[in-house]
C-alpha cells in the first residue's frame, strides 16, 4: 500500500466506525430507556434516509451529474419489494426480507438502466431537469397501478375495478391509497430493524467506497473531471457513468425496501421531487464527494426537523434559515475567505492545509 | 511500412473546408512536426485523427490498419494518444491516478473485484502502481505522486499530460503544443523529454509547435499547413529554408 | 369537435400562465445560470399579497395586484442580493440550487405561518363577460381571453425591452460572457438585478392569472406550476424568451389534452414524458442554442 492507500483506508475504516460507534450509542441510549419515543421512532428513517443520501453521493458527487430524480428509485424499490413481501408470505421470514432487499436492489437496478441510456447523453442541468420528469413519471404511473392476488395468480390493472379477484384473492396495491400492512408480516423482527438499517448503511459504504477506490472509480471520476481527456485515453465516459448511476439506483432502492417494510402504510406521494430535492441537500451539505459528511449531514438534518417540534409552527422556518446560512457560509467565497483568515490567526506560522 | 499513413483527409464546417487534402506519412521512431500559422488547422487535424471529429473524406491508416472515422475511444485503444493545447488532466486526482486512468484497459479488473478487494485486484493495483510510479519518474514526478493535479505547477502539468498519454501505450504519440507558456530553460528541458521519450519508449511522435527552435531542434520532418493546405513538407531544414514557409509565418 | 376547441382553448390559457413563469425562469437561467427553485414561491407570494390586500385592507383590485408586482419585484432584488450573489463564484453550481431550494422552503414555510395550511379561495378581480360562439356551442371565459392577451403583451414588450434598449442589451451582453460584459463597462451586478426585478414581478401575474384560472390558493400553489414553467423552458430552450413562450403554452395545451383525452391522474406523467422526448430529440430545446465544446 503506498501513502495514498493508506490515508484512504484509514479513512475508509474511520467511517466504518464512526457508523458502529453511533449504533453502539444510541441502541445502549434506547434499551436504556434515555431515548424519548419520538426519537426512537427516528432511528430506521434516518438509516433509510443514510442509504439514500450515500447512493445519491455516488452520482452527484464522484460521477458529477446532478440528478434531481432520486426518489423516484427509492419507489420503485419500495413498491417491487413490498409487493415481493405481500406475496410470498409462505417463505420463511429471513429468507424473505433478504429477497425482499434485493428484488428491491434488482428493479431499481433495472429502472436505472433503462432510464440512464437515454438521460446520460444529456449535459448538466438538461440531465438534472429530465431525472426530475422520469421520477414524477414513475410516482404518476404507480399512482394508477392497481395489483391483486389470488389462486389464479397476479392480476394487474389501472383502475380499481380493471380486474376481479377470485374467492380468497387479496388486493396488495390499491392506486393512490399504495401498499398497507408490509410491516405487520414483520412484526417479530421488527425490533431488529435499527440494527438492519445499520448493517445496510454499513453496507452501502462499502460498495461505494470500494468502488470509488478503485480502477471502475476512477474512470467515473476521470470521466466527471474531463470527458474528452477522459475518452482520449480510451475510457468509455457513458459506461462508466451508466455504472454509477445503475448502482446508485440499485442502492436507493434498497433504502426503498427498508422505508416500505418500516411502515404500515406506503403511499406513493412521499416519493415526490421534495424528496429528492432533500436528500440533494443532504448530500450537498455534507460535501459534494464526501461519503463521511453524506451520513453526518443526513443525521443531523433529518433529526433537526423533529427536534425542533417543540417551537412548532416556526420549525420549518428555522429550517430553511439554517440551511441558507449553511450553504452561506460553507460556500461563498467571501464566507472562506473569511474563514480561512480566522484560521490563520488562531494557528499562526503553522501551514495551512487547502480545504478541498 | 509507415507506423500513419494518411491520405487525402478533409473535413468542412458549414461550407468551409478547415482541413482539405492532407496527407503525412510518418515512419515508426520518427519524431515528425506539424506547424502552421495560428487558425492553419493544426488542431483540427490532430482532432481527425483521434475521432472527435469524423473526416468527411481521406483515409487514415495506422499501422497498416485503416482506423478511419472510428470513436475516440476506439482509436485510443487501436494506439493513438494525445495531450491538448489547452491543458486537460483530471484535475482533482492525484498524480498517480491519472496516471492510472491511462493504464486503464492494458490493466483490467472487474468492477465486482474492486468493491470485493479481490487478489486479482491487488496484483493488478500493485503492477500499475509501479508502472505507474516508473513513468512519473521519467518526467520527474514522482516526488508530486500524491499530490492533486491541480496543484501541479504549469509546466508539470504538461509533463503529467504526456505521462498520461504513455500510460495507454501508445503506437502514436501527438503531442499538441507541448512548450505553449513555457519558458526557454523549461523548453530546453521538455526537448530532452520528448527525445528521451522517443528513445526510450521506441516512440512515434507527431507534434504541433509554435517555437521554432524545438521544432528545429528535434524534429525530422516537417509538414507546414496554411489556411487548412498543406504548404509545404519534407526535411527539417529544407523546410524551415523555404520561402513560402517564412512568408506565411512572417507576412509579405 | 367543439369539446376539442374548448379544451385547446384552455390549455392556451393555462399554457400562458406557465409562459409568464418560464420567461422568469428562462430569464434568470440565461443570465444567473442558475434554477431558482423559489421562483414557483414568488408567484403564491403575489396570489397572497392580492387576495390579502382586496380581503383584509380592502384595497381596489388594480392597487393590490400593482402592489403585488411591488412586493414580488423587491422579495426578488432582495433574495437575489442575499441569497445568490455570494454564491455567485462559489467552487460548485449545486451551492446556488441548494441556496434556493431554502430559499423555497422559507417562502413556503412564511406563507403557512402567517395564511395557514387551509386552501384559500381567491377573489374575483378580473370581470370580463365570456363571450359565446357558435350560437352558444362554445364559450371562451373572459379570464382565457385577458390572460391570452396580456401574455402576448408581456411577450411582445419583453422581447422589444432586451433586443432594443440599454438595459436589454445589457442583459444579454451578461448572459453571453459576464466578464467579457464587465470589461465593456456593464453593471454586472444591476444586470443581474433588473433580471431578477422583472423575472419575479412577471411572476406576481402569474399568480394573479394563475389563481383567476384556479382559485384555490395554499402556500404550496406556486410549487408545481413552478416545475411545470421550469419544464416548459426547458422544453423551449431555456435561456429563449420565445422557446419560453412556445414552451409553455405548448405544455399547457399538452396538460389539457391529457386531461381530457387520456386520464386525468397521469397528465402531468405524459407533459414529463414529452419533455423527455423533445430533450433526447434535440438535447438543447426547441430554440436551444447548440453550444459544443472546443477540443
Amino acid at each position: 500500500m503506498n501513502k495514498n492507500e493508506r490515508k484512504i483506508f484509514k479513512n475508509n475504516m474511520l467511517t466504518y466506525l464512526m457508523v458502529i460507534a453511533f449504533f453502539v450509542i444510541v441502541q445502549t441510549m434506547s434499551s436504556t430507556g434515555h431515548l424519548s419515543n419520538l426519537l426512537n421512532a427516528l432511528l430506521v428513517p434516518i438509516c433509510v434516509y443514510t442509504v439514500a443520501t450515500l447512493s445519491l453521493n455516488l452520482v452527484v458527487g464522484f460521477s458529477g451529474e446532478l440528478s434531481l430524480g432520486h426518489a423516484g428509485f427509492m419507489c420503485v424499490g419500495a413498491y417491487a419489494s413490498a409487493l415481493f413481501s405481500n406475496i410470498a408470505q409462505n417463505v420463511p421470514l429471513v429468507p424473505r426480507f433478504i429477497i425482499a432487499i434485493l428484488i428491491g436492489a434488482a428493479v431499481a437496478a433495472v429502472f436505472g438502466f433503462l432510464i440512464g441510456i437515454p438521460v446520460l447523453r444529456l449535459r448538466g442541468d438538461y440531465l438534472a431537469i429530465v431525472t426530475l420528469a422520469f421520477g414524477e413519471i414513475i410516482k404518476n404511473l404507480i399512482n394508477i397501478l392497481y395489483v391483486g392476488v389470488d389462486e389464479n395468480g397476479l392480476h394487474v390493472a389501472t383502475t380499481s375495478n380493471g380486474y376481479k379477484l377470485a374467492a380468497g384473492g387479496k388486493q396488495i396495491m390499491k392506486g393512490a391509497l399504495g401498499i398497507s400492512g408490509t410491516s405487520a408480516l414483520y412484526k417479530p423482527i421488527k425490533s431488529w430493524f435499527f440494527l438492519i438499517g445499520i448493517i445496510l448503511v454499513l453496507i452501502t459504504l462499502f460498495i461505494i467506497q470500494n468502488l470509488v477506490y478503485s480502477r471502475t472509480g476512477r474512470a467515473i471520476m476521470a470521466a466527471r473531471d474531463n470527458r474528452i481527456a477522459a475518452e482520449s485515453v480510451g475510457i468509455n465516459v457513458l459506461k462508466y457513468k451508466l455504472t454509477a448511476f445503475v448502482v446508485s439506483a440499485a442502492l436507493a432502492g434498497v433504502a426503498g425496501v427498508l422505508y416500505s417494510h418500516n411502515l404500515s402504510m406506503l403511499k406513493v406521494s412521499t416519493f415526490d421531487y421534495n424528496l429528492s430535492i432533500l436528500i440533494l441537500v443532504y448530500v450537498v451539505l455534507g460535501g459534494i464527494g464526501n461519503l463521511r459528511g453524506s451520513i453526518i449531514a443526513t443525521v443531523i438534518l433529518y433529526a433537526l426537523p423533529e427536534l425542533l417540534r417543540g417551537f412548532s409552527n416556526y420549525r420549518m422556518l428555522i429550517y430553511a434559515v439554517v440551511l441558507i446560512a449553511m450553504m452561506l457560509f460553507n460556500w461563498a467565497p467571501a464566507a472562506r475567505n473569511w474563514r480561512s483568515r480566522m484560521l490563520e490567526k488562531i494557528r499562526p506560522g503553522k501551514e495551512r492545509k487547502e480545504a478541498a | 511500412m509507415a507506423m500513419l499513413d494518411v491520405k487525402n483527409l478533409g473535413i468542412s464546417f458549414g461550407g468551409l473546408h478547415a482541413v482539405d487534402d492532407f496527407h503525412v506519412e510518418i515512419e515508426k521512431g520518427q519524431l515528425y512536426g506539424l506547424i502552421g500559422p495560428n487558425g492553419a488547422g493544426k488542431t483540427t487535424v490532430f482532432n481527425l485523427l483521434t475521432g472527435v471529429y469524423k473526416p468527411n473524406e481521406g483515409i487514415i491508416k495506422l499501422d497498416g490498419n485503416d482506423i478511419t472515422g472510428r470513436s475516440t475511444i476506439e482509436i485510443n485503444k487501436s494506439g493513438v494518444a494525445r495531450t491538448f493545447q489547452n491543458i486537460r488532466l483530471f484535475h482533482k486526482l492525484s498524480v498517480l491516478d491519472n496516471v492510472k486512468v491511462g493504464m486503464h484497459n492494458h490493466h483490467a479488473y472487474s468492477g465486482l473485484s474492486g468493491v470485493f478487494r479481490t487478489p486479482k485486484f491487488r496484483r493488478t493495483e500493485k503492477e500499475m502502481n509501479e508502472k505507474g510510479m516508473e513513468l512519473l519518474k521519467v518526467f520527474d514526478l514522482d516526488q508530486e505522486a500524491f499530490i492533486e493535479a491541480d496543484n501541479l505547477p504549469y509546466g508539470k502539468q504538461r509533463k503529467l499530460e504526456i505521462a498520461r498519454a504513455l500510460a495507454t501505450e501508445p503506437k502514436l504519440l501527438l503531442l499538441d503544443e507541448p512548450a505553449a507558456g513555457m519558458n526557454p530553460n523549461e523548453t530546453a528541458e521538455l526537448m530532452d523529454t520528448i527525445r528521451f521519450v522517443r528513445d526510450h519508449f521506441d516512440m512515434t511522435i507527431l507534434l504541433i509547435e509554435h517555437d521554432m527552435k524545438l521544432v528545429g531542434g528535434i524534429c525530422e520532418k516537417l509538414t507546414v499547413l496554411n489556411f487548412g493546405q498543406i504548404l509545404c513538407e519534407g526535411e527539417t531544414a529544407e523546410v524551415l529554408s523555404n520561402p513560402a514557409v517564412i512568408t506565411a509565418y512572417l507576412g509579405e | 369537435m367543439m369539446s376539442f376547441i374548448s379544451y385547446l382553448i384552455s390549455g392556451i390559457n393555462l399554457g400562458s400562465v406557465y409562459a409568464i413563469i418560464a420567461l422568469g425562469y428562462t430569464m434568470v437561467y440565461g443570465i444567473a445560470k442558475m434554477l431558482n427553485f423559489a421562483h414557483g414561491d414568488v408567484i403564491m407570494v403575489g396570489a397572497f399579497v392580492i387576495l390579502t390586500a382586496i380581503t383584509k385592507a380592502g384595497l381596489a383590485p388594480w392597487m393590490s395586484v400593482l402592489l403585488a408586482i411591488v412586493i414580488c419585484t423587491l422579495m426578488g432584488i432582495t433574495i437575489e442580493a442575499i441569497a445568490y450573489r455570494p454564491l455567485r463564484k462559489a467552487a460548485s453550481p449545486l451551492a446556488v440550487l441548494i441556496t434556493a431550494i431554502g430559499v423555497s422552503y422559507l417562502l413556503q414555510n412564511l406563507a403557512l405561518l402567517l395564511f395557514g395550511a387551509d386552501a384559500k379561495s381567491f377573489v374575483t378581480i378580473i370581470n370580463v363577460p365570456n363571450v359565446s360562439l357558435f350560437g352558444g356551442q362554445l364559450t371562451i371565459k373572459g379570464i382565457t381571453i385577458v390572460t391570452i392577451i396580456v401574455s402576448a403583451i408581456i411577450m411582445t414588450v419583453l422581447t422589444l425591452f432586451v433586443k432594443r434598449t440599454k438595459p436589454g442589451r445589457a442583459m444579454q451582453a451578461v448572459s453571453e460572457d459576464k466578464d467579457a460584459a464587465q470589461l465593456m463597462g456593464v453593471n454586472v451586478n444591476t444586470t443581474i438585478s433588473l433580471t431578477f426585478a422583472i423575472g419575479s414581478g412577471l411572476a406576481a401575474i402569474a399568480g394573479l392569472l394563475l389563481c383567476s384560472a384556479y382559485p384555490t390558493l395554499t402556500p404550496y400553489t406556486g410549487s408545481m406550476p413552478g416545475i411545470k414553467a421550469f419544464v416548459a423552458a426547458v422544453f423551449g430552450g431555456i435561456g429563449s424568451i420565445p422557446g419560453a413562450m412556445v414552451g409553455g403554452i405548448l405544455l399547457g395545451i399538452i396538460e389539457i389534452f391529457g386531461r381530457a383525452y387520456i386520464s386525468t391522474q397521469i397528465a402531468d406523467a405524459i407533459c414529463f414524458a414529452v419533455l423527455i422526448i423533445v430533450l433526447l430529440v434535440k438535447p438543447t430545446g426547441l430554440f436551444g442554442k447548440n453550444v459544443q465544446e472546443k477540443v
